[in-house]
């Protein structure tokens, strides 16, 4: 057993865990925060996607007892239902999902992906690393190519983040 | 997997030195590859020294005009370094078209250079594997063996080295610092880093045991046109079938470093000398000891052809 704490949503929790929780165990099983999901267990389909310190990872491949002091942000503190996030109002408007499993993933890391277009991060089908990121479609795609969506909603969850980032931009 | 404590190192000597005194222990660093293996219980260390506090996330100009990148430094950021995009944009190019925004957020630039091969008869634990169980055998020789190596393999192994970044790193002829536990400090050239299978493939480096990777220099920008081309089975987050880094000067002269055909990032030094010839000229030397299996045959020409349109796109 080790101790470690962390911000939640804005919330400081102490926790004693087993070492081998991993992040994603601890928000859903310990915190019962269970928006974030458990798809693969090994980094291979996004659905577990969380914020921390304000960049997107993978919390089933992050051990919980090596966060300490981290803040982070699950689906449940980007918006509530009666205050929606830009994002989550966006993919209930253009149809972002089918079963729903995989959104709370597509959705953190839409947020994530839109902070580092905004920061000039490039990608790997950015034509030019030495001019600024343009968020096309193309873009878009390779960057949420993370986040596996297994009902194959990937058209209207391009349309839901490209009407959010036109908004932004 | 298997209960292990766990410490926070605070210094990469400590790191080091409690990594040779601690039995059965490892590094974690991202953790993305790691914590991967010790869920299927390949990997099943009784203790972790986690190094993440240790300062070594900065990337920093050396004397020589070069490029000193610490060992925790972010793929992430390592990618979006605005000298590694303007002098080393092979680098860049690799690290972008490897894993997903959120696993090069985690991974690290010493993590990458070490994470393990993703042959599946290594990951499942029913079959027999020399590198996960030495002396068990190799399922993928005569198993399915698409992915495997095509050169530089042995009779008891064929795995290929995984990492995009590590091919990048050899065309740029980076070295790699490290501490012993015993608190001496060493340079190794990345030729000499990964090892070829031979009868051992469970030994995959030249670090010694507990040695702890501090940093990876980059010799002083070398210029020409730098591009990584990488061939795999879906556009994104895929691993390599085929990769292929160069850089290519304006006079035809360059570098060519290989991924995914071999347990290393495959660079034959001699074979640049027939870049003028061509990618055929290029990929015969390179491939002069191939032992292909039916499976992965299609590696050679497919390593041709590509190369062939990195030329092209070099402009050679
Ligand atoms: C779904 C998926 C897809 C992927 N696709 C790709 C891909 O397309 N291309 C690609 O290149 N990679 C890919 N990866 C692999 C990824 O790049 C690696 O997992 C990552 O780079 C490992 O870095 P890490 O810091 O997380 O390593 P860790 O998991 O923390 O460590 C890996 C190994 O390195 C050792 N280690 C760590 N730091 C040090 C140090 N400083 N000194 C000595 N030893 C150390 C550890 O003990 C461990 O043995 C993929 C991974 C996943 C899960
Ligand atoms: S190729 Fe290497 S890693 Fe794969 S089964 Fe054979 S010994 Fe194991
Ligand atoms: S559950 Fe983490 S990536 Fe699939
Ligand atoms: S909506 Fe079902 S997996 Fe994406």
């Amino acid at each position: 057993m080790a101790k470690v704490s962390f911000d939640v949503n804005g919330e400081t929790h102490q926790f004693e865990l087993d070492t081998r929780t991993t992040l994603l165990d601890a928000l859903r099983e310990h915190l019962h925060l269970t928006g974030t999901k458990k798809g693969c267990d090994h980094g291979q389909c996004g659905a577990c996607t969380v914020i921390v310190d304000g960049r997107r990872i993978n919390s089933c491949l992050t051990l919980a007892v090596m966060h300490q002091g981290d803040e982070i942000t699950t689906i449940e503190g980007l918006g509530t239902p009666d205050a929606l996030h830009p994002l989550q109002a966006a993919f209930v408007e253009h149809d972002g999902y089918q079963c729903g499993y995989c959104t709370p993933g597509q959705i953190c890391s839409a947020v994530a992906v839109l902070a580092e277009v905004k920061a000039g991060i490039p990608s790997h089908v950015t034509t030019d690393l030495n001019a600024p990121v343009r968020l096309t479609n193309a873009e878009l795609r390779e960057r949420m190519s993370g986040n596996i969506c297994r009902c194959g909603a990937y058209s209207n969850i391009a349309e839901a983040i490209s009407a959010v980032a036109g908004r932004s931009a | 997997m298997r209960s292990f404590s766990y410490e926070r190192a605070t210094s990469p000597g400590a790191a080091a030195a409690a990594a040779a005194t601690t039995a059965n222990a490892k590094f974690i660093a991202g953790g993305t590859n790691l914590l991967d293996l010790m869920k299927l219980e390949i990997e099943t260390p009784a203790h972790l020294i986690d190094v993440n506090d240790l300062a070594l996330d900065r990337i920093d100009e050396t004397a020589d005009g070069g490029l000193r990148i610490g060992a925790l430094v972010r793929n992430t950021d390592l990618a979006a370094d605005r000298r590694v995009r303007r002098d080393y944009g092979v680098l860049s190019r690799a690290l972008l078209a490897g894993a997903s925004g959120q696993l090069r957020n985690k991974a690290t630039t010493a993590g990458n250079l070490l994470q393990r091969t993703r042959c599946p008869y290594f990951y499942d634990t029913n079959l027999p594997c020399n590198k996960r169980k030495p002396g068990s055998g190799c399922a993928a020789i005569g198993g399915f063996s698409r992915q495997h190596a095509v050169v530089g393999v042995s009779d008891a192994c064929i795995a290929t080295h995984p990492s995009d970044m590590a091919v990048a790193m050899r065309a740029l002829d980076a070295v790699v610092e490290t501490v012993r536990p015993d608190g001496t400090t060493r340079n190794i050239p990345i030729a000499e880093l990964h090892r070829l299978p031979s009868d051992s493939p469970e030994i995959e480096t030249t670090l010694q045991p507990g040695e702890l990777i501090t940093a990876v220099t980059l010799p002083k920008p070398i210029g020409g046109t730098q591009v990584y081309r990488k061939v795999r089975d879906r556009a994104s987050y895929a691993f390599a079938l085929v990769s292929v880094a160069a850089i290519v000067q304006r006079d035809g002269s360059g570098r060519v470093a290989l991924g995914g055909v071999a347990h290393k990032p495959w660079r034959v030094e001699a074979a640049e000398a027939e870049l003028p010839g061509g990618a055929k000229a290029v990929t015969a030397r390179l491939f002069a000891d191939a032992k292909q299996t039916r499976d992965n045959a299609y590696k050679l020409p497919l390593a041709e052809r590509t190369l062939a349109a990195v030329l092209r796109e070099g402009g050679a």
